[in-house]
């Protein structure tokens, strides 16, 4: 007993501070009533940084204007140009070239799904749109890919540049696209001009990566070794450097055609022409699902493609690769004589140059009866899910307990004896995890209790800026404590505070679901070969389509609102939760399963003492991903209908306010750079 | 011959140096510069050591001075971190040396411009790497021929001249095939062949052989030094392996911490040791193997009878057979015929046991 007691006594002078955040965080809860500037953070303590940077913003679009329309007239050119020969050229013509490429990438296979893949393009009827998005990505992956080489190369060759690149990479990868599309709206004006630059600047981060980890890869003894063969500079680069770093260069082209096609379907929202991307947008905010399932399926064909082929042409570049396809000079021949052909019959029969109406395959309205006869029948059932998940999980952590227990939706009463049941079950709790030397488990528990009881918009925000530097002082030391403060402040003092909670409720309870679902399918996963082979493919799918059309059949079922968005999320932050937890388990070296099977574990405590601890650094690397994921998808989901940050850039997409959506982008990007952060910081202390 | 400051460390006196390597520094710092200037002149070695280490400057090569004569193989070696590969490297200029002067022939390497000194490596040197540094995306004949078509000689010229060299270190038929599809064996006789295709005077080798297994590393020393009977490279050749340099060298070069411990030929490393560090590495030498009838004959018995003769190089394992029953005395014959001295059982038994006292060369 005495012992029980001394722990207690000495867990709670090691747990001082926190024990003093939970006193004050009362104190606070207590006097809400009287004075609402505990929980609403006051405006007159805001800072205008949102009209200043409107002020900045104006300030550089009024001078740096004629210089970047100038460039929009530029690549209006190039891409019209691109546009004109793609949408007037036969379609026949067009995938033989489409065709050839594949053939020469990937083999028959390849060819063979290419051609299933353009076929469902034009028996869709959506092939003018599709070649009019193609076209976009035919001229920004060039610049992209181009920008990023130079970046990339730069920061290979230049310690100081890098210093400069790296950071910058993260911001641009973090931010949120839409964003930088206000002032990139701003500088170059309407149209589909402000897509391709968007695309050029998200898509050129992968790209620089990959070039400079391509350079910095290269074997010192190769260089050393071109360089005693009696090289000049250009010589080594060109002979050595490059077909060295060829491989690595070909993976961040694969990555940024990728990143290049999800942009340009996503700016459709500021403005489309008839792409592919505002056929699914037009069509999903006119709520027809069959409409828009159809289209975000060519979307989803494209990704599919774009990714084969280039991952194709990524793994040839290994001298190991076993198809080696014709000799270029071969290829270009047979590219020619392809090309050549099908014009001439597209000449000779015009169904080969435009694809007759009759051959078009639209089954838009029969999905929709289809899905309105699913919702008759199987809507109580969907509705009593949906319902489930709003009444007993989001609207707790939105609005807490106190307030999200009513006999409308629980059936039962939130009695001041049931709450102070409550804090006191969470009380002991505490002491018991006190008691047994466990004071963080103990402190964990109250602050899981407070979170649900009061939801992530009831705390008081003192509070939450107490919690948020206290834990990162504890675990990364007073530089993250001072970031994780700046980064909690910086939302408060733009007044965006309430919005950025709505995000961190929609986005905690995601990856809350992600990491149960996501872990048990990882442990499944690595437990059956059967069933790794058949997750990895919808992993790969999850992760190649653009993250614009996973909104469409949670659309479709479930209608606008925070449930929709919540399985959108899910669908896309849950793949690096899987991968990592099935990767890190799968990868516990045998010697250490043969040595815990032959101390006589049992396959129980197999899992538990040996596989998962050793999986466990793989397993947060892949809840920090998902974390991150969860995040960059929410503003997407905010198209949805959903509150937070996410809409904040909307609506300042909407009205062209560069100061609102950039501080509303910067926040969310704070946001996302201060969990990254705090994981790293436990990471590092796992090792 | 270049001037040269005289306080060269050999003490065989340089035959026809090719190759001389004159108090070579490689400091490495954020300063290393203005560390070893102004008054680091004038100190002594001691003193310059202790000056460079309180700057917190790290020493890789401290006053490093040897010579290599035309058709030699001299091998430097050390354990690692001794700064053995960074003096070869500061000799082909791959690393810029902090301080001092490497002369081939009459020509300071060190003062050579970029110009020059590519036209250097294209024509002078050849190195072979331990991890081989090979192309990854050439065939065989495409990576022999890469030094060739830096010098932009023509296609079929140099194609033919790498197939020539493909089949001077024995991989014929391997022409058209990729670094990956070969052992480590045969890459590294690719990185040979490339290293000798412009055909130079000086030829670098950095741990060539330390990659390989044991069985394969011991059939390319072999392989090496029947190329070097036929082509008479200067050569550097760095190890970690004492046996190999015992094996390879004509003349050895111990280095410890950036600085050389002893120089010498293998046997009067073996026999003369400089100090406990060099002593060593010997222990586990099986020295019958290294040593030869001249390293530890006494003088000739004289008294007119008919001995068993063994050539002066031949070494101890062989030569302690024509010892018998009846036999106490061996005659040592030189290349002519002439005896020169005498082994007997006694003195080859003290010799291998590291008694100093017993040869005298």
């Amino acid at each position: 007993m005495n012992r029980a007691v001394n722990r207690t006594i000495r867990s709670a002078v090691t747990a001082w501070p926190w024990l003093a955040l939970f006193a004050l965080s009362a104190i606070l809860v207590l006097m809400r009533q009287s004075s609402p500037a505990i929980l609403t953070y006051p405006d007159g303590w805001t800072v205008p940084l949102v009209d200043w940077t409107n002020v900045a913003a104006d300030w550089i679009v009024e001078r740096a204007q004629p210089f970047f329309r100038g460039l929009a007239r530029g690549l209006d050119a190039a891409f019209s140009l691109v546009q004109y020969v793609l949408t007037t050229l036969p379609w026949i013509c067009t995938c033989a070239i489409v065709l050839v490429i594949s053939w020469q990438g990937g083999g028959r296979k390849l060819a063979l799904i290419a051609t299933v893949g353009l076929l469902y393009i034009l028996m869709s009827g959506y092939w003018i749109e599709a070649m009019n998005t193609l076209s976009l990505v035919l001229v920004a992956l060039p610049l992209a890919v181009g920008i990023g080489f130079g970046f990339g190369y730069l920061a290979f060759r230049s310690r100081r540049a890098r210093w400069i690149v790296m950071p910058v990479l993260d911001l641009m990868q973090t931010v949120p696209a839409f964003a930088y599309l206000i002032p990139i709206l701003l500088l170059f004006g309407f149209g589909p001009v402000v897509g391709l630059v968007a695309s050029v600047i998200f898509a050129a981060p992968p790209m620089v990566r990959n070039t400079a980890l391509g350079f910095q890869s290269i074997p010192p003894a190769i260089l050393e070794s071109a360089r005693m063969s009696g090289c000049t500079g250009w010589q080594r680069f060109l002979w050595a450097e490059i077909p060295t770093a060829w491989r690595q260069m070909l993976i961040g082209i694969n990555q940024t055609t990728m990143a290049t096609l999800s942009m340009v379907i996503i700016a459709a929202i500021i403005g489309g022409f008839e792409d592919i991307g505002w056929e699914v947008l037009s069509s999903m905010r006119k709520a027809q699902f069959g409409q828009s399932l159809m289209s975000g399926l060519v979307i989803v064909v494209m990704a599919i493609l774009l990714d084969r082929i280039t991952a194709a042409y990524a793994a040839r570049a290994l001298p190991t690769a076993s198809f080696a396809g014709l000799p270029t000079a071969r290829f270009f021949a047979v590219l020619a004589i392809a090309t050549l052909a099908a014009m001439g019959a597209a000449a000779l029969l015009p169904g080969l140059w435009l694809w007759p109406e009759w051959a078009v395959w639209s089954p838009a309205q029969d999905i929709n009866s289809a899905v309105e006869t699913l919702l008759v029948h199987y809507g109580k059932a969907m509705a009593a899910l949906k319902n489930g998940v709003l009444y007993y999980v989001l609207l707790p952590v939105k609005i807490g307990l106190e307030r999200a227990i009513v006999p409308f939706t629980w059936g039962v009463t939130f009695t001041p004896a049931a709450k102070a049941a409550y804090w006191a079950f969470a009380g002991l709790a505490c002491l018991v995890g006190f008691a047994t030397g466990a004071w963080r488990a103990g402190i964990a528990v109250v602050v899981l209790a407070a979170f649900v009881f009061f939801g992530a918009t009831g705390l008081p925000w003192v509070s939450v800026l107490g919690f948020a530097v206290l834990l990162s002082w504890q675990l990364g030391g007073w530089r993250l404590a001072a970031f994780a403060g700046g980064a909690t402040a910086f939302l408060l003092i733009n007044g965006i505070w309430s919005q950025a909670m709505l995000s961190v409720y929609l986005c905690s309870v995601a990856v809350l679901i992600c990491v149960v679902l996501g872990g048990l399918l990882g442990i499944w996963g690595a437990s059956s070969k059967m069933v790794s082979a058949m997750i990895r493919p919808v992993n790969d799918m999850l992760q190649t389509l653009p993250q614009f059309v996973l909104l469409i059949p949670a659309l479709m079922l479930f209608q606008v609102g925070d449930f929709t968005a919540l399985l959108a999320i899910v669908a896309y932050a849950i793949v690096p939760m899987i991968r990592y937890t099935e990767f890190g388990l799968r990868s516990v070296p045998g010697t250490l399963i043969d040595a815990g099977i032959s101390a006589g574990c049992s396959p129980w405590q197999l899992f538990w003492q040996v596989r998962l601890p050793q999986a466990k650094p793989q397993i947060l690397v892949g809840l920090n991903q998902t974390v991150l994921y969860a995040l960059g998808m929410l503003v997407i989901a905010a198209l949805v209908g959903t509150t937070g940050l996410g809409q904040l850039i909307f609506l300042a997409l909407g009205s062209a306010d560069a100061g609102a959506g950039l501080v509303a982008g910067l926040g969310m990007a704070l946001l996302a750079m201060m969990v990254d952060r705090i994981l790293q910081a436990v990471m590092r202390r796992q090792r | 011959m270049a001037e040269f400051p005289d306080d060269v460390q050999t003490d065989v006196p340089p035959k026809a140096a090719q190759l001389s390597v004159r108090n070579l520094w490689k400091v490495y710092g954020p300063s290393a510069g203005a560390v070893t200037s102004g008054a680091f002149e004038q100190m002594d070695l001691e003193q310059k050591l202790s000056h460079v280490r309180d700057a917190d400057h790290f020493v890789a090569a401290a006053d490093v001075s040897f010579d290599v004569a035309k058709g030699e193989i001299f091998v430097i070696m050390g354990l690692s971190g001794s700064g053995k590969s960074t003096v070869l490297r500061c000799i082909s200029r791959l690393v810029e040396p902090t301080l001092g002067a490497v002369f081939l022939d009459d020509t300071d390497l060190m003062t050579a411009n970029p110009r020059e000194l590519i036209d250097l490596r294209r024509h002078k040197m050849g190195m072979v790497f331990q991890d081989f540094g090979l192309l990854p995306h050439l065939d065989v004949v495409q990576n022999v021929a890469f030094p060739l078509k830096a010098q932009r000689r023509p296609r079929d010229a140099r194609r033919a001249h790498a197939r020539k060299m493909i089949e001077l270190v024995g991989l014929k038929g391997k022409e058209t095939a990729y670094p990956h599809e070969l052992s480590g064996g045969q890459q590294q006789r690719v990185g040979i062949a490339r290293s000798l295709a412009a055909d130079p005077d000086l030829w670098f080798l950095d741990e060539p052989f330390s990659a390989l297994d044991p069985l394969i590393r011991s059939q390319m020393q072999d392989e090496f030094l029947r190329l070097q009977k036929q082509l008479s490279k200067t050569i550097v050749f760095v190890t970690h392996d004492f046996l190999e340099a015992l094996k390879l060298a004509d003349r050895i070069c111990i280095m410890k911490d950036g600085q050389i411990v002893q120089i010498g030929t293998p046997a009067e490393i073996v026999l003369h040791p400089a100090n406990a560090y060099v002593r060593e590495f010997i222990g586990d030498v099986p020295l019958a193997n290294v040593l030869s009838a001249q390293d530890v004959m006494g003088p000739a018995d004289g008294d007119g009878k008919d001995h068993p003769q063994v050539p002066r190089s031949t070494i101890l394992n062989e030569a302690i057979k024509l010892f018998d029953d009846g036999t106490v005395t061996v005659d040592v014959i030189d290349d002519d015929g002439r005896v020169i001295g005498a082994l007997h059982p006694l003195t080859v038994i003290r010799s291998l046991y590291h008694d100093d006292a017993v040869a005298d060369i």
